[in-house]
């Protein structure tokens, strides 16, 4: 029998396939056999749909109900119910977090009800292995049309002029890179795909690489006949051993298929199209260092002018895109400029994929049009934040970017407006932030990051950012001093006009954003030698208000230095020669009860409290 | 795969059609075979079988099948509702082999409506 009814779109990105999808695949195969529905009834193994947190999840057509959290133990059930007897299955329908109701439908649910698909068009809706797949939802007919109805000329203009900029960090305009490149002579020239994400958090671009690896492979042939290359690269780090895979196997379908190599679709263009893998260095996400490494030399930057465009790989003119970049490219060939400009603000045309992780309730990759407000993406996407906290910040750009308070939430997320903040777009690392959170902590986490990935070719970097990382880990052990805060804004700014890349020019960032936002935090931290999130263990005395206490017990079995004493009915007491710190019982408690005070606290907890709560109100 | 051309890319989009009709809506047919437990025992799975057998006889991309529960009339069973685009339902009852064959032919592609194998017209809201 032919005809197939149902596609079960089941997603094997890494996040679910983390979750056990190889085993409900399994389990579905067997089933479905077993019911006699094998023939009918198609699995489709699909990239990433986005929707990691609730993994793995399973998209079914034509009905379009949505299943989240299937496990091996439901399938039977799962297959009698809807497969066989047509009953959309409940149990394992998306629920909101306040309402008991399941939603059956895609559409329906508020994580994808707002987001709008072109970079990730093909998410959840292809087999990525499968080229004839892409090609059926219009793949290769941009290259088609750009190889065979446009002059470089034309396919420059029109990228310029749809706005797009690069999406890896920077926002600079493709068309205009692309300009700078063809502009110059050369018989030898590069295309290269900057696949090095190495943001913390961010994970947009292994994303669109394993759910569709050939809407990449796509914007670099058009690229290249652009520019006039021949030969191109992309640079993928050796962490994404999926992503390897399905662009291998997309490069070697391609090429079969003569999309790749010589006369592709007989339009006498040849493009040959290599992957080289990175040993994720983050140093290596900078253009000038991504080169060196493809060369087989050290990954570091180099001073420019020259501009890689001029001189890049092999001295050659070469044009660096990133991932998700390249993935745009193919829709703005065929539907034009103006079409792109649809979406997004005059300066930010378009739409961005963010990763958005951290203290919401919904983990996961979001498209969305750029000018959308934050508040929208963490709120309605985003769920809100986990476990009824309150929001304290949101960070953008990873350790190049900055931490965004409650009160700039309404902003529009453009790149002008971000920057603004202190904050970058970034690549799109999105993390949110609840107030248990400590805003030193958070700086000091960047700062680990950035000092040890530093290259050490330039002394500002790597000295400089040893020394920022020092001084935020004596704030956060106590040992912080009257004039930290000055000498942090500083050297800050040295690094920043000093150093040779673009690591050393935004390390400091996370450092200026929280003391431009949260400098209070600093100094408690120094002088009063309190982390009021309760995260720094030298500076907190964790103390249980007795007319708040349940004597629930809950704390006393939580922590795990049995530094809570009390029993039924009598308020708990928290011994302090015996507490670690760790801030469970804070963690645990239902009722509020437990309050965080400075470091080795003498005197009357509740007449300190009332009197910062005081200063706290003043200081806003 | 041997060299593409441009026409082939075309083709191949045309060949994967029936495949993207589903996934992305724009069928125009829905043939729905009612499997309660009441459905299956009557022998809906018969019924099915025939229904994609006949789809793949003619070839077309734009009707899709889809199974659903029990539609309350357990005496009546095999049951199938039959969903044209712009037109109402039409649920037909008692259904045999022969019978949702010839229903296939008239109503699916001929776009009359079997009127002495139909039920009803213009059923309650179907999912």
């Amino acid at each position: 029998m032919e005809k197939v009814r149902s596609h079960l779109m089941l997603c094997a990105g890494t996040g679910c396939v983390a979750s056990g999808t190889a085993k409900v695949k399994a389990a579905l195969d067997q089933e479905l056999a077993k019911k006699g529905l094998t023939e009918e009834i198609k699995i489709v193994l699909t990239g990433c749909n986005g929707y990691c947190a609730e993994g793995p999840v399973m998209a079914v057509y034509p009905e379009e109900i949505f299943y989240q959290k299937v496990t091996v133990e439901e399938v039977p059930t799962l297959v009698e119910e809807h497969f066989l007897k047509g009953r959309p299955y409940q149990k394992l329908m998306f629920r909101e977090p306040e309402k008991k109701a399941a939603i059956p439908g895609m559409k329906d649910i508020p994580f994808f009800k707002h987001q709008v698909l072109r970079v990730l068009r093909n998410k959840g809706l292809i087999d990525p292995e499968k080229i004839e797949e892409y090609i059926a939802r219009d793949g290769y007919q941009a290259a088609a049309k750009a190889l065979t109805e446009m002059t470089p000329d034309e396919i420059i203009k029109t990228v310029k002029d749809s706005g797009l900029r690069g999406r890896g960090g920077a926002g600079f305009s493709t068309g205009l890179k692309w300009e700078f490149a063809s502009k110059v002579p050369s018989e030898i020239k590069f295309m290269l795909c900057n696949g090095d994400e190495g943001d913390p958090g961010a994970f947009m671009d292994r994303s669109v690489m394993e759910a569709d690896p050939h809407s990449v492979i796509e914007g670099m042939i058009i690229g290249a006949r652009a520019i006039g290359a021949h030969h191109g690269y992309i640079y993928v780090r050796a962490e994404y051993p999926l992503a390897v895979k399905r662009l291998r196997m997309a490069i070697d379908q391609a090429t079969e298929a003569g999309l790749l190599g010589t006369n592709i679709l007989g339009s006498g263009f040849d493009f040959e199209l290599d992957i080289y893998l990175g040993a994720g260095a983050f140093v290596c996400g900078e253009e000038t260092a991504l080169m060196r490494s493809i060369e087989g030399k050290r990954g570091m930057p180099r001073p420019r002018p020259p501009f890689p465009a001029v001189k890049g790989l092999w001295d050659k003119p070469s044009v660096l895109n990133n991932v998700e970049t390249l993935a745009q490219i193919a829709p703005i060939i065929l539907n034009g400029s103006q079409w792109y400009r649809s979406l997004g603000t005059e300066k930010s045309a378009g739409t961005k994929v963010f990763a958005l992780t951290g203290a919401v309730n919904n983990v996961g990759l979001v498209e969305v049009p750029m000018g959308i407000p934050l508040r929208t993406i963490i709120y309605d996407i985003g769920g809100g934040i986990r476990k009824g906290k309150k929001f304290k910040s949101v960070q953008l750009g990873g350790p190049s970017g900055g931490c965004i308070p409650e009160h700039l939430l309404d902003i529009p997320v453009t790149y002008e407006d971000i920057v603004a903040t202190g904050a970058i777009v970034g690549s799109g690392g999105m993390v949110v932030m609840d107030d248990g959170t400590c805003m030193v902590g958070t700086a000091k986490f960047f700062l680990e990051f950035t000092a040890d990935e530093s290259c050490g070719k330039c002394t500002p970097c790597r000295v400089g950012t040893k020394i920022l990382l020092d001084m935020l880990t004596d704030i956060s052990e106590g040992k912080g001093r009257e004039g930290d805060i000055a000498t942090l804004e500083d050297l800050s700014r040295d690094i920043i006009t000093t150093s040779l890349c673009g690591l050393g020019q935004t390390a400091p960032n996370p450092v200026l954003s929280t003391l431009r936002y949260f400098k209070h935090e600093y100094e408690s931290h120094i002088h009063q030698k309190w982390c009021r999130a309760g995260v720094c263990r030298n500076l907190t005395t964790f103390w249980i208000d007795e007319k708040l206490c349940k004597a629930c017990g809950a704390c006393l079995r939580a922590c795990p230095s049995k530094a809570v004493v009390g029993e039924k009915k009598v308020p708990h007491k928290i011994i302090q020669e015996l507490c670690v710190h760790c801030r469970t019982c804070y963690d645990t408690c239902k009722f509020n009860s437990i309050r965080i005070l400075p470091a080795a606290f003498e005197g009357d907890p509740n007449e300190f409290l009332a009197k910062t709560a005081v200063g706290e109100k003043e200081e806003k | 795969m041997p060299k593409l051309t441009i026409a082939d890319l075309q083709k191949i989009k045309e060949k994967y059609k029936a495949d993207f009709t589903l996934r992305e809506g724009g069928y125009t047919v829905k043939i729905i075979v009612h499997m309660g437990t009441c459905g299956i025992a009557a022998g809906a799975r018969n019924i099915m079988t025939a229904v994609m057998e006949e789809i793949a006889k003619v070839n077309r991309n734009d009707i899709i099948v889809t199974t659903s529960g029990c539609a309350g009339l357990c005496a009546k069973e095999p049951l199938a509702t039959i969903e044209l685009a712009n037109q109402p339902p039409v649920r037909y009852c008692d259904l045999t082999d022969e019978k949702v064959r010839e229903i296939f032919r008239e109503h699916v592609l001929g776009g009359k409506p079997v009127e002495k194998y139909a039920l009803v017209t213009g059923c309650e809201t179907t999912y």
